[in-house]
């Protein structure tokens, strides 16, 4: 292999001389550049006689000692001189990094940017849901363009499919429920309401509240990712050269099988979460399922009902619409169509929530309590 | 150009399922040579490379880069070998969150952690312009460059180490053809400067006639010919033919021959 970079200071009459010896290359450096950083004070000339190879990098270590102390460069061989000339050309002051901004100024932006952001978003989305609308008229004035098709293709990938997950969550969360209640319960000697508990809460939001999550999760985000992954490969384009309507034949599709999809969910996650709430009360408060379904149908009225199914098909409209709209703002590169999926789902659950508010206070005005 | 080879390909086997991509090929590559390599669609150029500096495992045959045998080996124990060259992946393959001049860094902190902040800083700048980007472009991030000084950026990535071998993986493609151009005198300025050998898939013609020493050609799962394009224009494989003597490659001829001329009268 080679020998470490080295060197050796003389001097003679006409004033100092650094010899280099062993390879100047990257691999062999070493501590050369600090050594050599000691050297203080007027150097007449460098000589690389004694080096046996050099890269670019010794090349730049080389001249830039030469420059600083003003010596002239001697004994270079053919490809040393090449190199030196090649580095020295190259030499032009480079930044490595965008120049830092005071961080009082980064956050005011980052703030300013981020309500920007939020307003356009709000509009946007806004303007998503006004375009829907007119394509839903478009479809009704021409129901040929309608694509049943894509419609029930997305209601198996909404609704069917979600069964297993949806169906085992709601199931845990009836128990979670029901034993949080009967341990709070049992101290007023009270565990009977443990049933009007799980009856009353499911129906009315756990739910459709926990399905919606589910569904934005698991729709949400995949139609976030897939239209804007087509966005990026140009699909959407390509679309609306032929004259399709990437609304009616993407996002049409999509907000209708999740309009329909929820409350079939929703309605299907209550039921199982009833029946999980009812074995916690048979296995641990034994209270028979005879008298837990009778005991059920007295205490839950049918508003109740009324109460998730008229939030489910909002919601999955609004899971449709922002998964929807996220996918459609995809722009450049394949970084985006992550951000964008986290968005949509984060925008998503949050206006669900926000949603769920405004329904609680709307059903106990007009006396569904 | 030494008789010894830098690379060193027998009897090399790829298949991905049922499909055989590369059977008993064999290849060599010489020091200071740009070897071209061409091949139809789907003949495995990629995989070629790929297979090289060891990023896919090949089904059998061996591999020998700088007389170290490459297959079976993990990664810790190539180190040395790996050290020694450079890659420029088709995209630029840049690190997205770094900006270009911290990308060109990440090698050499990687392979040599005691080199100074000051130090790495200034071999950046000069690779950063080397490769011909402007000094503005070393604080910028890869997404806001465009495709050809993206490319350029990867190769001042690729050559952060001052390798011995660069693998560049259609380095024109996606580039206008002033852009490609510039490229091409790049890659060769590059090696006669820094001696390099270079491994070059290309599907451009004109970068074969401009600049490569040897191309070889991909078909059939092997390297049916290797040599300078005069020697692959004597043959008579019908898709050495047709790839040369279509209609592409009789233009970039007649423009290489051209660029002859006019250097001679010159």
């Amino acid at each position: 292999m080679d020998a470490p970079a080295d060197f050796v200071e003389e001097s003679d009459a006409g004033g100092r001389v650094v010899r280099f010896s062993g390879a100047l290359t990257l691999a062999q450096v070493r501590d050369l550049p600090d050594r050599l950083g000691a050297i203080e004070g007027p150097v007449r000339s460098v000589d690389l006689s004694g080096a046996e190879r050099i890269d670019t990098i010794g090349a730049w270590i080389v001249r830039r000692f030469a420059r600083e102390h003003d010596a002239s460069i001697e004994g270079a061989s053919e490809d040393a001189e090449r190199l030196i000339a090649e580095v020295d050309r190259a030499d032009q002051p480079v930044r490595m990094r965008p120049d830092p901004v005071p961080s009082f100024y980064r956050v005011l932006e980052e703030v300013g940017a981020a309500v920007a952001q939020a307003g356009r978003t709000l509009l946007g989305l806004l303007g998503f849901f006004g375009g829907m609308i007119v394509s839903i008229f478009e479809v009704m004035t021409h129901p040929r363009r309608f694509r049943w098709n894509a419609v029930i293709q997305r209601f198996e990938v909404v609704g069917v499919s979600a069964l297993g997950i949806i169906g085992l969550m709601s199931f845990l969360i009836g128990i979670v429920i029901a034993q949080q209640g009967a341990v709070q319960l049992q101290q007023f000697g009270a565990e009977f309401l443990t049933i009007n508990l799980i009856g009353r809460i499911t129906l009315r939001e756990l739910g459709v509240l926990m399905t919606a999550i589910m569904v934005a999760g698991r729709s949400g985000s995949a139609f976030a990712a897939q239209i804007g992954t087509m966005k990026l490969t140009e699909e959407i384009d390509a679309m609306r050269t032929i004259g399709v309507s990437p609304m009616e034949a993407l996002v049409l599709p999509r907000v209708l099988a999740a309009v329909v999809m929820m409350p079939l969910l929703g309605f299907y996650a209550s039921v199982i979460a009833i029946v999980g709430g009812g074995i916690f009360c048979w296995i641990s408060l034994d209270i028979p399922p005879v008298t837990f379904v009778t005991r059920l149908r007295e205490v839950v009225p049918i508003t109740d009902l009324w109460v998730g199914l008229v939030k489910a098909p909002v919601f999955g409209a609004i899971i449709a619409l922002t998964g929807c709209f996220q996918g459609m703002q995809v722009e450049g590169d394949a970084e985006q169509v992550g951000l964008r999926t986290t968005a949509a789902v984060v925008q998503a659950i949050f206006l669900v929530i926000v949603i769920d508010a405004f329904f609680a206070v709307f059903f106990e005005r007009i006396g569904w309590i | 150009m030494s008789d010894e080879p830098v690379i060193r390909v027998r009897g090399l086997k790829n298949c991905f399922g049922d499909q055989v991509v590369h059977e008993d090929l064999n290849l060599d590559v010489y020091r200071g040579e740009i070897l071209g390599v061409v091949g139809g669609s789907g003949t495995g150029k990629s995989v070629l490379m790929r297979s090289i500096i060891g990023l896919q495992t090949p089904d059998a045959g061996e591999i020998e880069v700088f007389g170290e045998p490459i297959i079976g080996r993990d990664e810790a124990e190539t180190v040395e070998v790996r050290k020694r060259w450079g890659v420029l992946f088709q995209g630029g393959a840049l690190f997205s969150t770094l900006t270009v001049a911290e990308n060109v860094q990440v090698p050499l902190r990687e392979f040599y952690p005691d080199l100074s902040q000051q130090l790495l800083n200034e071999i950046a700048a000069y690779k950063v312009v080397m490769t011909g980007l402007p000094p503005d472009a070393g604080p910028k991030y890869p997404a806001e460059l465009s495709g050809g000084m993206r490319k350029r950026a990867g190769i001042a990535r690729a050559l952060a180490l001052d390798p011995e071998l660069l693998f560049l993986d259609e380095p024109t493609a996606g580039l206008d053809p002033i852009a490609a151009a510039h490229f091409d005198e790049l890659t060769k300025g590059l090696r006669d400067t820094l001696g390099l050998t270079v491994f070059l898939i290309t599907h451009d013609l004109d970068t074969l006639y401009a600049i490569c020493d040897r191309v070889a050609v991909l078909a059939d799962k092997k390297v049916i010919a290797v040599g300078t394009i005069p020697e692959l224009l004597a043959l008579d494989h019908p898709w050495i033919q047709e790839y040369f003597n279509g209609p592409r490659g009789r233009m970039a001829a007649a423009t290489e021959e051209r660029q002859k001329e006019a250097e001679v009268t010159r």
